[in-house]
């Protein structure tokens, strides 16, 4: 076993799991679930309230010091009738919401389908009890019944041991969808937790990992705060990296107007290992093709934390992609390996901001270099990575040499918002076989549309929730050890920059002997460049097979 | 709420129900020598009927009149992409890129329970194993359920038309394919029955289950075990008088009522039971009949980066321009060689 960090404050694997008792016989039979609230808010589950200086250049409301742990939130006096005309309004505008409080019959299907719960066992992190603890506000507040028959009708009274029940389960809830696939009504719990979400924030209680990179992003244009010419910095530095691994020197723009392509991906990729090796990947990859492609420091991040705060910051932090694209005068958008900024923006980009690239000069993506037209993307103008680079290696555009990662045997997380939000499975796997030799897929119900979270999904990848983030990692971890001890698998590749920061953390916790990879780090790595000096490490400096020894 | 509590009183709830008629048309004419069969063979009935469908349109209605600001199926396959990632049957309907697809994946959902299909079973163990075992009962018994349900209803035609549409009798035939006993024993009462029970079973067995599970979830099981219960006494125990039952039915569907002499206690329980059954449909749980064809997860295709999907409330919302971004960064972004639009400090500029 790896060594545990101290700070992380959890028990050793076997520790953690040692308690889980997902149906102990009392369940429903001592008390109901309603007569067990207020809940105890404990530590390592959940993450850090926003700090006040947060989010003020988004105008988020009551601004404050606060604490979870804390007797008083410091609400406004009528928070209450906030939320209430909160969810009033929002059963007006979501259909989704509307009828998703009215139709679950509790059939019990999405019940132990929620990573949270699997690794937590606690029963409000059932996906069908997570949505009843709104539902049963709901029917209080807007059916007859519930107003009426009360708790019989499965009705409460929003009361502040209620608002602190759902923070606490609304945060610990990644937004995966895994439930929703297998609800027979399609019930998205993240659909709820969402709108439950945007009512917290009414309040001012968002999160400060999700209040800090909206803060950033929205004045740098990162989540990272990084601004213009310390983004360029890094950059540079990775050029220097590159030569030094490669021998050759590749040559970025930014903001540069004029170029055929904008390529956007999440900041993440930038800023920390091991994305930054994936980052070097787009960096070789676009030299080597010699493609007509700008980096911006505006649009500098494809992730977007708006998703997991409201609507509105979503669209005001998104806006940028096409704001940027217009300024500079691209044809279309590129983007690179993220999970939730695809779930934006192949579901929520074009509805909400198409209209500003209106008078650009966007056009339905072709690729300059096979000349394929990307014609499921026509409207919205932005191509996967994933998509571009299949289509390279499938029109033999790419020389490569998969043995040069002959020492990694690699499996692949699929991140749940591609998955689920996108089924974008093909592309990414189509890649890694080309340029890896030895590939295993884990078991079928733990990928795919049926892939399980990392975790920390939706902005709970923060420090301060490592407990939380080691149970609901549990069925990924073990769906790897069982390909690591079935096949030696020893990566994990993910198209995800949260799942590389965070899976490295789950792996060490829980197969140690598995490393994080992003899918253009393994793509650059087995590339064959013009002009390349006798490779004998990879972009992270390490030695390649049968290299070794001329380090 | 525990389960207790929940099944005292959806059980209560069902006593206080089949006590109602049978008071009603049993005792008050022997105490009293009141007759009340008009008003639990005829007017509840109609009333009942028509809270029915009035309700279920207002749902509906409700429903539709709201909004879908976002395109966000839950995507269940591989996307529609380059022309040479292949995608089978399933991925079309799973994971929908045209209208056709859509439409076969509703059908599959709304007839086959595609979804319950896929359902597992977690297998936690050791906490360092944990496997996922596919788990088909809960699909087996709600298509059990369901169908025999629908079946059930078709049989009871019989009463309403005269002559017989000819898929009638087809479904009595079928149905009664295996003859235990005379008269004819209907397979679908007795799944149907055995459905049911494994539906309660599981519900008061699986302590999860048991744990979400609200008396409006036992109330309709008991509701329409109780409904099953009674068709059968009379069909198989307390011979019912079916050429009267028969007059007062087709009374009701030709809009001209009528109370024949002869119908026993047992029947307007059972009709009295039925019409609570329809009157609480469009306000309950049971409405995912008609919810599930307005999920925005299933019935929409995958098509957002092809097709732009129109949110009819678009937000206007305020945004942090570049140019704003230019003038907080201008100089940093001089003095580290990045292109700028203006050359000169926003301060100096506005002098
Ligand atoms: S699977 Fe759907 S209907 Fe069943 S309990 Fe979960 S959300 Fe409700
Ligand atoms: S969306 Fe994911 S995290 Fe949230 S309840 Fe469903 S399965 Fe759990």
């Amino acid at each position: 076993m790896a060594e545990i960090p101290k700070s992380w404050n959890v028990p050793s694997p076997d520790g953690l799991v040692k308690e889980v008792d997902h149906s102990p016989a009392s369940m429903g039979l001592q008390k109901g679930w309603m007569s067990t609230t207020p809940v105890e808010i404990k530590p390592g589950m959940h993450c850090y309230a926003a700090l006040p200086k947060r989010s003020k250049a988004l105008g988020m409301p009551n601004p404050r010091n606060w604490s979870a742990m804390d007797e008083d939130w410091k609400l406004p006096r009528n928070w209450k009738e906030i939320v209430l005309e909160g969810m009033k309004e929002r059963l007006g505008k979501f259909r989704s919401f509307q009828l998703f409080m009215d139709i679950c019959v509790r059939c019990g299907a999405c019940a132990d389908k929620c990573h949270y719960f699997i690794g937590s066992a606690d029963p409000k992190n059932m996906p069908v009890l997570r949505a009843e603890l709104l539902r049963s506000v709901y029917r209080k507040n807007f059916t007859t019944a519930g107003k009426l028959l009360g708790p019989i009708a499965g009705a409460r009274d929003l009361t502040l041991d209620v608002l602190k029940e759902w923070w606490y389960y609304l945060y610990q809830c990644s937004e995966c969808r895994r439930c929703s696939v297998f609800c027979p009504y399609g019930i998205d719990t993240a659909e709820i937790t969402m709108m439950g979400r945007e009512l917290t924030n009414l309040l001012g209680l968002n999160i400060d990992w999700i209040a800090a990179p909206i803060d950033f992003c929205y004045r740098t244009g990162n989540h990272m705060g990084i601004q213009p010419h310390a983004y360029k910095e890094m950059m540079e530095f990775f050029v220097d990296e590159v030569e030094n691994y490669t021998g050759v020197r590749v040559e970025p723009s930014f903001n540069r107007k004029g170029a055929e392509i904008l390529f956007v991906t999440p900041s993440g990729d930038v800023f920390g290992d091991p994305g930054t090796y994936t980052a070097m990947g787009y960096l070789v990859l676009f030299h080597e093709l010699g493609l007509d492609v700008t980096w911006s420091t505006y649009a500098s991040e494809g992730g977007n934390f708006g998703l997991f705060t409201s609507n509105e910051v979503m669209k005001r932090l998104n806006a940028k992609m096409y704001a940027e694209a217009k300024r500079l005068g691209v044809k279309w958008i590129l983007g690179g390996e993220c999970g939730h900024m695809w779930r934006v923006c192949n579901q929520y980009m074009g509805t909400m901001n198409l209209d500003m690239a209106k008078g650009s000069k966007m056009e339905e993506p072709v690729s300059p270099i096979t000349g394929t037209k990307f014609e499921n993307a026509k409207s919205t103008k932005m191509v996967h990575i994933c998509e571009f680079t299949a289509d390279l290696i499938r029109n033999n555009k790419l020389k490569l040499d998969p043995s040069r990662n002959d020492h990694l045997t690699v499996t692949m997380h699929d991140s749940c918002n591609p998955a689920r939000g996108m089924g974008f499975f093909e592309e990414p796997r189509y890649v890694i076989k080309n340029v890896c030799n030895h590939f295993y897929d884990m078991p079928e119900n733990t990928i795919r549309e049926q892939t399980f979270c990392c975790g920390a999904g939706s902005g709970l990848n923060a420090g301060e929730d490592m407990e939380l983030r080691m149970r609901g990692g549990l069925p990924r971890a073990n769906a790897v050890k069982y390909v690591h001890e079935k096949y030696g698998v020893n990566k994990l590749a993910c198209i995800c920059a949260i799942d590389r920061a965070v899976l490295v953390d789950l792996m060490q916790y829980f197969v140690p002997e598995v490393d994080v990879t992003g899918i253009h780090e393994m793509v650059a790595n087995a590339m064959i460049l013009e002009g390349e000096k006798e490779k004998t490490v990879d972009l992270r400096g390490e030695p390649l097979p049968g290299k070794e020894d001329s380090k | 709420m525990n389960v207790i509590v929940s099944l005292i009183l959806s059980g209560g709830a069902i006593s206080i129900l089949v006590a109602i008629p049978f008071l009603a048309v049993w005792a008050l004419p022997y105490v009293f020598g009141i007759h009340l069969e008009w008003l639990f063979g005829i007017v509840i009935p109609y009333l009942a009927v028509i809270i029915f469908f009035v309700g279920i349109v207002y749902r509906v209605v409700k429903w539709a009149k709201c909004p879908v600001p976002f395109r966000i199926p839950s995507t269940c396959g591989q996307q529609y992409t380059l022309p040479w990632i292949k995608r089978n049957y399933a991925e079309k309907l799973d994971n929908p890129f045209t209208k056709a697809g859509v439409v076969g994946r509703m059908i599959l959902e709304v007839l086959c329970f595609r979804s319950l299909f896929r359902n597992t079973k977690l297998n936690f163990g050791d906490g360092l194993h944990v496997r996922y075992a596919s788990s088909k009962w809960l699909w087996l018994a709600a298509m059990g359920f369901h169908y025999c349900f629908l079946i059930v209803l078709i049989r009871h035609l019989r009463f309403f038309t005269e002559p017989m549409p000819f898929f009638v009798s087809i479904i009595e035939k079928v149905d009664g394919f295996f003859q235990f006993f005379l008269p004819v024993a209907y397979q679908s009462g007795l799944l149907l029955g055995a459905a049911l029970t494994f539906l309660l079973l599981r519900r008061l067995l699986i302590p999860q289950v048991r744990y979400v599970s609200l008396p409006a979830d036992y109330f309709p099981l008991f509701l329409i075990l109780t409904i099953a219960g009674t068709g059968i006494l009379m069909r198989y125990v307390f011979k019912a008088d079916v050429v009267s039952i028969k007059e007062l039915t087709m009374g009701l569907v030709t809009f001209s009522p009528k109370i024949p002499e002869g119908i026993s206690v047992l029947f307007y329980i059972h009709l009295f039971l039925v019409s609570v059954l329809f009157a609480y449909f469009p306000f309950s749980k049971l409405v995912h009949m008609s919810g599930v064809f307005l999920s925005p997860t299933r019935n929409l295709s995958n098509n957002n980066r092809a097709v732009r999907h129109i949110n009819p409330w678009n937000p206007k919302v305020k945004l942090h321009t570049y140019e704003e971004y230019e003038d907080d960064f201008r100089e940093k972004m001089i003095e580290a060689g990045l292109p700028v639009e203006k050359k000169v400090a926003p301060t100096e500029q506005k002098e």
